[in-house]
């Protein structure tokens, strides 16, 4: 497994604290990641691979600077947003797939092997020529994982992924996110799905308030939030 | 170009972008030197006919005409008023034709085939600077974010209309103003995407 770790990392919008303080070091498999809207959460998750730069303190991926080492920590780290069609660059699915592997050094064959591989792991085979743009909810976040998969990342970071989705769509994709043989960190509301991870940290007002088993950590959010269990 | 491609296995589809582009703008030299109506009569048969070659259905194949259909009654109009019978329909049929064409390459061609033409065609730009994979890039962008665009617009104003926005001036204004932002929000939001996806490699 791959370690991330975080040291004493701040955050700050302007006047805006977002992170606090934070320090983790992540090695599990399954990793959830919770809180409230605002709580800094996505924040953090987009540090994993340098999207956001930490105001002061640092990210690391196995030993690698984030804010130093982004592009190559990318490689290692895909990431899927809330939004499958911000991430959507190419009109048709098998272009938007093959977007990835552009500057690889692949083949055009290969290149065209490694997204049929794609289209059939995620469901999408059919929909090859078919325009991206035109696909479900479901079927555009299955296109943006395919997308991100292709390139054979060792770990994915998936910031609320199930959000925008209907309850069927979100439990497809949740069984695919937790079925990856990569190491997965998510960030969700979806307290359900992080009952087989190995570990949740929970993230209230920019700092660490809890990090422990999924059990442990859920019951401390709920009572944060002042809601029964 | 938005989705446009029809796939298929036709002559047609398997013909090289940079020839058909080749050929697309050889053949629209040709139509607009036409002389003679019997002549755009012979062009437009032979236009139908790449249609039917490439498979492509009538249905298909009249609705990338649709876009012109105000514009070519006006022109008729006013050809005819300003010229005479026969230069009004040499103009609109030369117009019908060119744009059947041009619609005949993005139906039967990826859009990844003709930016890799577009690139190659700007290799020899890159002593100046210019990154032929950077441009490529954000043409397939643009092509891309026409569709998202035109999302944000429909869903803005279906949210001006749900809260009974009415009249010209604050009805333009609660439209452009939220599909603006939105618009902007959506540009960063790819941006970010694109950066984890490798691009500024």
């Amino acid at each position: 497994m791959s370690e991330i770790r975080f040291t004493d990392v701040h955050h700050a919008f302007g006047e805006r604290v977002v992170l606090d303080g934070v320090n983790l070091t992540l090695t599990e498999n399954r990793i959830g990641i919770i809180g409230a809207n605002g709580s800094g959460k996505s924040t953090l998750a987009r540090m994993i691979n340098g999207l956001v730069q930490p105001t002061s303190g640092s990210v690391t991926f196995d030993g690698l600077d984030v804010a130093k080492h982004g592009k190559q920590v990318r490689r290692q780290v895909g990431f899927i947003f809330t939004d499958p069609d911000n991430q959507i660059v190419m009109p048709t699915v098998g272009e938007d797939i093959a977007f990835t592997l552009r500057r690889t050094g692949l083949s055009k064959s290969e290149i065209a092997d490694r997204v049929t591989e794609m289209l059939d792991r995620f469901g999408l085979a059919g929909h090859r020529e078919h325009p991206a743009h035109l696909l479900s909810g479901g079927q555009k976040q299955l296109l943006a994982l395919a997308s991100v998969m292709v390139g054979r990342p060792s770990m994915l970071v998936a910031d609320e992924p199930t959000t925008l989705l209907d309850a069927r769509n979100a439990r497809m994709i949740t069984q695919v996110l937790t079925s990856l043989e990569q190491q997965v960190v998510v960030v969700t509301h979806q307290l359900d799905v992080l009952t087989d991870f190995d570990r949740v940290v929970v993230i209230e007002d920019g700092r660490v308030a809890a990090d422990d088993i999924p059990a442990v950590a859920i019951s401390r959010y709920l009572d944060l939030l002042e809601l029964p269990r | 170009m938005i989705g446009l491609y029809l796939p298929g296995n036709s002559i047609l589809h398997r013909t090289p972008a940079g020839l058909k582009l080749l050929l697309l703008a050889v053949g629209v030299f040709v139509v607009v030197w036409l002389k003679q109506p019997w002549q755009i009569g012979i062009a437009l048969v032979v236009t139908a006919g790449l249609y039917a070659v490439a498979g492509i259905g009538r249905r298909a194949a009249l609705s990338q005409l649709a876009p012109l259909r105000w514009i070519i009654p006006l022109l008729l109009v006013f050809q005819i008023i300003l010229s005479n019978w026969q230069h009004a329909l040499m103009t609109t049929g030369s117009l019908v034709i060119n744009v059947a064409l041009a619609a005949l390459i993005t139906l039967t061609t990826k859009v990844t085939a003709i930016l890799d033409v577009a690139q190659r065609l700007l290799r020899p730009l890159r002593r100046f600077g210019v990154d032929p994979d950077r441009v490529g890039l954000m043409l397939a962008l643009t092509i891309r974010c026409i569709p998202m665009v035109a999302g944000i617009v429909r869903e803005v104003s279906e949210a001006r209309k749900a809260r009974g926005i009415t009249g010209i001036r604050g009805s333009m204004m609660a439209l452009a103003a939220p599909a603006v932002v939105r618009a902007l929000r959506s540009a960063d939001a790819m941006g970010e995407a694109l950066t984890a996806r490798g691009v500024d490699d």
